[in-house]
């Protein structure tokens, strides 16, 4: 993106009788997504729901590492539901229901992002009082949906280690609005080739100070770290 | 492509606007676009030229600000601006930072206003 200063066409001859007119207008674009979203934190939180999104590129193990985690939580007694976003397909939110937990697909028809009212429609008829963590697997993509507020009180941002190790460098913009980065597939580590130190060393360089844990949906690995972090993250 | 969502966004909100200035049309726009809002300037132009069409729009001019990523440096006290959206850490110093003071703007600044050519 060019640093110039904009072009104002104020500053070239008006066509005649045409006298243009600046409107500092000063808001924010997607004002009407940030509203919905505040309303609907605001309501998660007197609901006494933790709201939990997770972001990544396609194929990272989103539904994997969901699935796991929803397990163990229904296993435990936890009342929890959780919703999906695809482009196409309701593939995921069927492999999730396998966990116990309800599962609502949002289809997006080709939309790269979920945004707030798309959440919103999908949890009608559900009680989020009786609920105690609410999960937003949204569309795989690690561009789009950073700057769509969900409402969400955690963002987990999650990186597989057959992606390479320089992925948080080339995706700032969504690891910086993280609270906390995921590695998954962890049990391909030697397959792969891949440098943990140097993933979490680009992670840190991203978001200073953010929360990593390495998992395997596959093996179970680390799940149980990330079970006690999600635990505590859900009484704070 | 989220472009074309934020281009929509813009147009809508642009076309409110202008809709309570009788007599006017919209001849261009000024965004404010932070380095770090994950916006692609060529996709967005794009976008905004194809949601343009058939709105009062039509035609209307994209400005586009870039921001670039400024972050507080407890070490120095100071607000510091980033050379890389790759390294949050003081550009002087060297002290990593995650206390972003600009860079995630994604704002509409100002539109600008010109008589409607009569019917
Ligand atoms: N070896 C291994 N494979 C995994 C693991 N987690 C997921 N996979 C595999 O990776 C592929 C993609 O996993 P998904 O869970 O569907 O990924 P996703 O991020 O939900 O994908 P999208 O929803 O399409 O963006 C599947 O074939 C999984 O079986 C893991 O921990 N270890
Ligand atoms: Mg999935
Ligand atoms: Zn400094």
């Amino acid at each position: 993106m060019s640093h110039s200063r904009p072009i104002r066409s104020s500053s070239v001859q008006p066509p005649r009788g045409q006298s243009p007119r600046i409107l500092e207008v000063r808001t924010k674009i997607l004002k009407k997504n940030d509203e919905l979203a505040r309303a609907m934190r605001a309501e998660f939180e007197a609901a006494g729901v933790v709201v939990v999104n997770l972001v990544s590129s396609p194929g990272t193990g989103k539904t994997a590492f969901l699935k796991e985690t929803l397990t163990r939580l229904v296993k435990a007694g936890e009342p929890v539901a959780a919703v999906v976003g695809d482009l196409e397909t309701d593939n995921d939110a069927q492999r999730l229901a396998a966990s116990g937990a309800p599962v609502r697909q949002i289809m997006t028809h080709g939309l790269c992002h979920l945004e707030a009212d798309m959440v919103k429609a999908h949890l009608e008829g559900w009680d989020l009082s009786s609920l105690r963590y609410l999960f937003i697997e949204n569309v795989g993509n690690l561009v789009c949906p950073t700057s769509w507020d969900l409402g969400e009180s955690l963002r987990v941002a999650l990186l597989s280690v057959t992606e390479g190790e320089d992925k948080p460098l080339k995706y700032p913009g969504l690891f910086n609005t993280a609270d906390v980065a995921v590695i998954t597939k962890i049990d391909l580590t030697e397959a792969c080739d891949f440098n943990r130190a140097l993933a979490r060393a680009n992670i840190e360089a991203v978001r200073p100070g953010m929360r990593v844990f390495e998992t395997s949906a596959k093996t179970g690995a680390g799940m149980d770290g990330w079970m006690e972090w999600l635990t505590r993250a859900g009484q704070a | 492509m989220h472009e074309l969502s934020i281009a929509t966004y813009v147009v809508d909100l642009a076309t409110q606007h202008a809709s309570q200035h009788e007599g006017s049309r919209v001849a261009a726009v000024t965004l404010r676009v932070g380095s770090l809002s994950c916006v692609h300037e060529a996709a967005l132009r794009f976008s905004f030229d194809l949601v343009c069409e058939g709105t009062p729009l039509k035609g209307a001019e994209l400005h586009i600000v870039a921001v670039p990523v400024s972050v507080w440096c407890a070490a120095c006290q100071a607000e510091r601006e980033l050379p890389s959206i790759q390294r949050f850490a003081c550009p002087v110093c060297g002290a990593p930072s995650a206390d972003i003071r600009a860079g995630r703007e994604l704002d509409l600044e100002s539109i600008e206003l010109v008589e409607a050519a009569l019917p």
